[in-house]
């Protein structure tokens, strides 16, 4: 079994190294190679996963002696294996939806090259051991991210988007190595099973600077998960190829943020995280984050970018459980979201595909006709995301999120509430508009159901949509499962209310439109807009940072290189001048003069001396 | 046996100054120097490979010649193996092979030299002889405003080259030991009294060469202009000269070094956030990894500082692997950085970033080289930087206990503040080079990529950073035990 632990990390490297290094020229054998390795890995996720042990395996990567030392070591507990599912079953399906959408793409053994690399960085992350592992491979699938968002580099779109996701995941880093430190200094331990001991015996540490680094450690989680502010990055990601959105994007790495502090409450015990200062923020952030989200989402016209809001509002549903201390809650519905998001994404690339990348849901319309299967299977991807009651696997998860908010924090209750509502208004304005009616535009006349590679994963990911969220499916596959006690109470009935009223209002507005009625409202214009704070950002980084950077380098030229080096030169210059004859104005001479003298100086120090 | 690394190199440049044919010359001594180096750090017995001979009685100074401690086989290594980088890799001009190929050669065994010297004396004096083709070569084969940049650089390595000699009279006299050597140094203590001024002399001296804030205006502009071989061997390896030194003498000044911990701790701020800023700001590829690699050394100060704050290299076992993975990482990763930048210069006869763009479509090999040195130098995890600098800022919390911040660990916190300046201008600078659309002469009608054979120096320093990313134990291990000098035969007299 250990040895199948390190191959479900190895064989994705191993893929993307030998693709790299042999196969770039033959395209569709680097693909293939490639999916094989995806295969392999859902396969060997599967096994591990109903194998009773929990392994751990390490490999040490730094030692010194007086120092722990870090490990390269693979847990794989319950979190792990149902998360590993996640990711490779997810990651399967991408490839081979992917086998079909980048055909004809020139770069195509990059492209796979990328999602190996994600495939490794993402699986080395969900069985890191401990918290520097977990960085190592939080950076590389930030990596692997930045080449697949940039994978159409030579547009500037793309190589903007992939600069921008990087950069701002470097400043949540920023704080996530800070909390690392400072949990290292207070447990004296990296490791997550050592951490409650080590906090235990640890004395002498502040409640207030462990909550400090807790907020630390989740600014992490903060850009990897795009919780606001850092959410800027993720809506100009869908710059990437769309398989790479539902994989990258939404289901999965994105989720990341919501893994780790999953695995670090559960880690450290909640009741040791409630004790502590200024922790509670947390939940406010992803309540936030998912009610700013959801409104810039009602009023967006890419489906694309329509899907990465409802990502972002969907992770601060789970942010906000976390931070409510309900890990089990936050991980249930990552784990559903998974399922029903790639479906969603995977559906608007086969959408996008067929209407020869057309993004626009406007100039879509008609498709149920022209696409069946898509549509079909799409609308049990937007049915899961409203959390439509019983039979789909998003109600049972976002049920529990509002129970648990209803219980612990009335005001996000009323904030998740809401969000219910404009989600199922935002979906079902999208689902309206796309599918039926009648066609917008040429593409979208001529639009064609996709091939077999193409709706076999939409198909699968459709049932998973439905039945992945009952009780005995869920106990057995999900990172972490509770079954939920359910019962017919104010959380149920006002979860319901906002599906049906979400539903009623898009249904009224978008139903017959050819047009957005809400086009010239002035309310509508700021969700459009995003609030501004793209805009706003620019701002800052373009007069902030590049006017500091233009001014400090203006003073280093100035004084220290001007007058105080300049000084030196120029007194320099004088004692040169005066030898002027010697020096014979060229440097070759004055370098001769420079190495005698200075022989001659050392000889004559050390001899004197 | 190790004079012969030093040997090679220099009977290499001789032959080559005597008019034998440079280029095959200098290719075969580097070739041999890396085969040799990398085998006598990491396998040969360490016992055969030293000389040591007296050449004065009074004051007592030896050629003594060989590997002091894992620290001197690293910047071996890392010596040997940015030389065969250069000479493989740099393009020299039309009728001046002498100057260019045995200049790089002497630089080389200076650098060498100086980290193979058991003796103070000849450790101080290698640096001087490598010195003196550095500054030939950029103000003869240098371009731009080669003649400013190189009196600049003179004058400042000059200058600190004077302090420092001044400190290590000041050391050895204090010390009373008898010889200049090494092992008798470190056996004496200083009076701490005195071991403050030594200290502050050593820490300008060594700073100026490092290019420690405020003296660190001299390097931008020399690497810029100076021929990519030197601005590789320079920033690459010779630079690491102050930083090697400063860490070997630490034992004798470690008391005097706390008095300046506050002021080395501002001074390395300023070189991560200010110098950050700066580079931002910058306009040429050239300029801006430049200042780049005076970034960077603001987090091989902190491990020092951190050592400084623990008060020996047992209080925090982290500080000195810290340094020295890092001085390593980031010679080689700027090494490669130098050469490709040359490369792209010579490939679209521009290095200003507002007349590049989506060169990764023409030359996608040189792309993906470049881009992995950019992500060592930003520390991507899995090249060697990244190894060394998450030692640096854990060694910075070693003392960390749960309450408030300490200065190292303030210090700490703000220098990772920097690990974002880097990212931005690393990937503006990449996304402004390789990304977008391309123009007239980025594009495939004007640009072809990287022969197999002309990647061969850029792929040995990608190897070299990817192993060590991956196995940082490699070098470390080297280290171990922290301070136990490797074994030193009898002096002849």
């Amino acid at each position: 079994m250990n040895s199948l632990a390190w191959l479900l990390l190895g064989l994705p490297l191993l893929s993307a190294a030998v693709i790299h290094l042999g196969l770039k020229r033959m395209q569709s054998i680097s693909a293939i190679a490639s999916t094989a390795s995806a295969g392999a890995t859902l396969l060997f996720a599967i096994i591990l996963l109903f194998s009773k042990n929990d392994i751990s395996v390490a490999f040490n990567w730094i030692s010194i002696g007086g120092f722990e030392g870090i490990k390269i070591g693979l847990e794989l507990d319950q979190l792990a294996k149902g998360m590993m599912l996640i990711v490779t079953g997810v990651g399967f399906l991408v490839h081979l939806f992917s086998l079909a959408y980048m055909k004809d793409d020139k770069a195509k053994a990059r492209y796979f090259c990328g999602l190996s690399l994600f495939m490794f960085s993402m699986t080395g992350i969900v069985l890191a051991s401990n918290f520097i592992m977990m960085f190592i491979f939080w950076e590389l699938v930030g990596l692997s991210s930045y080449l697949l968002i940039g994978h159409w580099y030579e547009k500037d779109s793309a190589a903007d988007a992939a600069k921008k996701a990087f950069l701002t995941n470097r400043i949540g880093d920023f704080g996530f190595m800070i909390g690392i430190l400072m949990l290292w200094g207070i447990a004296g331990t990296f490791t997550f099973d050592g951490l409650a001991a080590g906090l235990a015996a640890s004395s002498g540490y502040s409640l207030t600077f462990l909550g400090i680094a807790t907020l630390c450690i989740f600014a992490g989680a903060m850009g990897k998960s795009a919780q606001a502010p850092l959410h800027v990055w993720l809506p100009d990601a869908m710059e990437g190829p769309t398989p790479v959105s539902a994989l990258i994007h939404a289901a999965t790495m994105v989720a990341a943020g919501v893994f780790m502090m999953a695995r670090f409450y559960t880690s450290i015990g909640t009741e040791v995280i409630d004790a502590l200062w200024g922790v509670h923020t947390i939940a406010w952030i992803g309540g936030i984050t998912s009610l700013l989200a959801a409104l810039m989402a009602t009023q967006q016209d890419d489906i694309k970018k329509i899907l990465a809001y409802s990502t972002l509002s969907q992770l601060g549903y789970m942010v906000m459980a976390v931070g409510l201390l309900n890990p089990e809650a936050g991980m249930f519905h990552l784990y559903t979201h998974a399922w029903f998001k790639a479906l969603l994404f995977l559906g608007s690339g086969a959408v996008i595909y067929a209407c020869h990348h057309e993004q626009n849901i406007w100039k879509m319309g008609g498709l149920k006709k022209t696409m069946p299967i898509t549509f079909f299977t799409f609308g049990i991807g937007t049915l899961a995301l409203c959390g439509f009651p019983f039979i789909t696997s998003g109600f049972w998860s976002k049920e529990q999120i509002l129970e648990v908010a209803w219980l612990s924090n009335k005001p996000l209750f009323i904030i998740a509430a809401l969000v219910a509502f404009l989600t199922t208004f935002y979906m079902f304005r999208l689902f309206f508009i796309a599918f039926l009616g009648k066609s917008r535009s040429n593409h979208a006349d001529h639009a064609k159901e996709v091939g077999p590679l193409m709706f076999v994963p939409l198909i699968i990911l459709a049932v998973l949509a439905l039945i992945s969220g009952f009780s005995p499916v869920a106990g057995a596959i999900a990172p972490a499962y509770e079954a939920l006690d359910f019962h017919i109470g104010a959380a149920f009935i006002t979860s319901i209310l906002a599906v049906v009223l979400g539903f009623l209002l898009a249904f009224k507005l978008y139903a017959k439109a050819d047009e957005d009625p809400l086009a010239d409202n002035k309310v509508a214009k700021v969700f459009r807009n995003k609030f501004y704070i793209d805009e706003a950002y620019a701002k800052v980084v373009g007069y902030g940072q590049d006017s500091v950077a233009a001014l400090v380098h203006f003073f280093d030229e100035l004084i220290i290189g001007g007058l105080i080096v300049g000084g030196f030169s120029r007194a320099a210059g004088g004692i040169g001048r005066l030898f002027g004859r010697l020096q014979s104005g060229n440097l070759q001479g004055y370098a001769t003069l420079f190495g005698i003298g200075v022989l001659l100086v050392i000889y004559i120090t050390v001899f004197v001396s | 046996m190790s004079i012969i690394l030093i040997l090679i190199p220099i009977l290499a440049a001789i032959a080559i100054l005597m008019g034998r044919k440079a280029k095959p010359i200098a290719l075969g001594a580097a070739t041999l120097n890396l085969i040799l180096g990398l085998g006598s750090a990491f396998s040969f017995d360490h016992s055969v490979w030293g000389l040591t001979l007296q050449v004065l009685s009074k004051p007592s100074i030896h050629l003594s010649l060989g590997f002091y401690d894992g620290m001197s086989m690293i910047m071996v290594a890392l010596s040997v193996l940015v030389l065969f980088a250069a000479v493989m890799s740099g393009k020299c001009p039309e009728g001046r092979e002498k100057l260019w190929y045995s200049s790089i050669l002497l630089i080389a065994a200076g650098a060498i030299g100086a980290f193979l010297s058991r003796d103070l004396f000849f450790f101080y004096a290698f640096h001087e002889l490598a010195l003196i083709p550095t500054f030939l070569m950029i103000g003869m084969l240098g371009s731009g405003e080669r003649k400013e940049a190189a009196w600049k650089i003179t004058i400042y390595l000059a200058l600190g080259s004077i302090v420092l000699l001044a400190g290590l009279i000041w050391l050895v006299a204090a010390s009373g030991s008898e010889t200049w050597l090494f092992k008798d140094i470190l056996a004496s203590t200083i009076d701490p009294e005195v071991q403050k001024w030594i200290a502050a002399l050593l820490i300008v001296g060594f700073g100026v060469l490092i290019s420690l804030f405020p003296f660190h205006s001299w390097a931008a502009p020399a690497y810029a202009s100076a021929p990519a071989p030197v601005a590789m061997l320079h920033a690459g390896v010779l630079k690491k000269f102050g930083l090697y030194g400063l860490i070997r003498l630490y034992p004798m000044v470690a008391e005097g070094m706390q008095v300046w911990l506050g002021t080395l701790i501002v001074l390395l701020l300023c070189n991560i956030l200010w110098v950050g800023f700066v580079t931002i700001n910058q306009k040429r590829l050239d300029m801006m990894l430049g200042n780049s690699s005076v970034m960077h050394m603001g987090y091989i100060f902190l491990a020092f500082a951190a050592l400084i704050e623990a008060g020996s290299f047992e209080a925090n076992p982290l500080a000195k692997p810290a340094a020295v993975l890092l001085m390593f990482a980031h010679g080689i990763s700027i090494a490669l950085l130098f050469m490709l930048t040359d490369t792209i210069r010579r490939k679209t006869g521009t290095v200003e970033l507002a007349e590049l763009g989506g060169l990764a479509k023409a030359a996608p090999r040189l792309a993906f080289l470049f881009g992995l040195g950019a992500m060592a130098s930003i520390g991507l995890p899995g090249l060697a930087n990244f190894s060394g600098e998450v030692l640096v800022f854990l060694s910075g919390f070693h003392s960390y206990e749960g309450g408030s911040l300490g200065p190292v660990q303030i210090a700490t916190v703000l220098a990772l503040w920097g690990v974002v300046i880097s990212a931005v201008y690393m990937l503006r600078a990449f996304r402004q080079t390789f990304q977008g659309p391309s123009v007239s002469h980025t594009d495939e009608n004007h640009v072809k990529d990287f022969g197999p054979f002309c990647q061969i120096p850029a792929a040995v320093l990608a190897v070299a950073l990817l192993f060590v990313g991956l196995f940082p134990n490699s070098l470390i291990n080297l280290l171990k035990p922290s301070d136990a000098p490797a074994p030193t035969e009898q002096a002849t007299e």
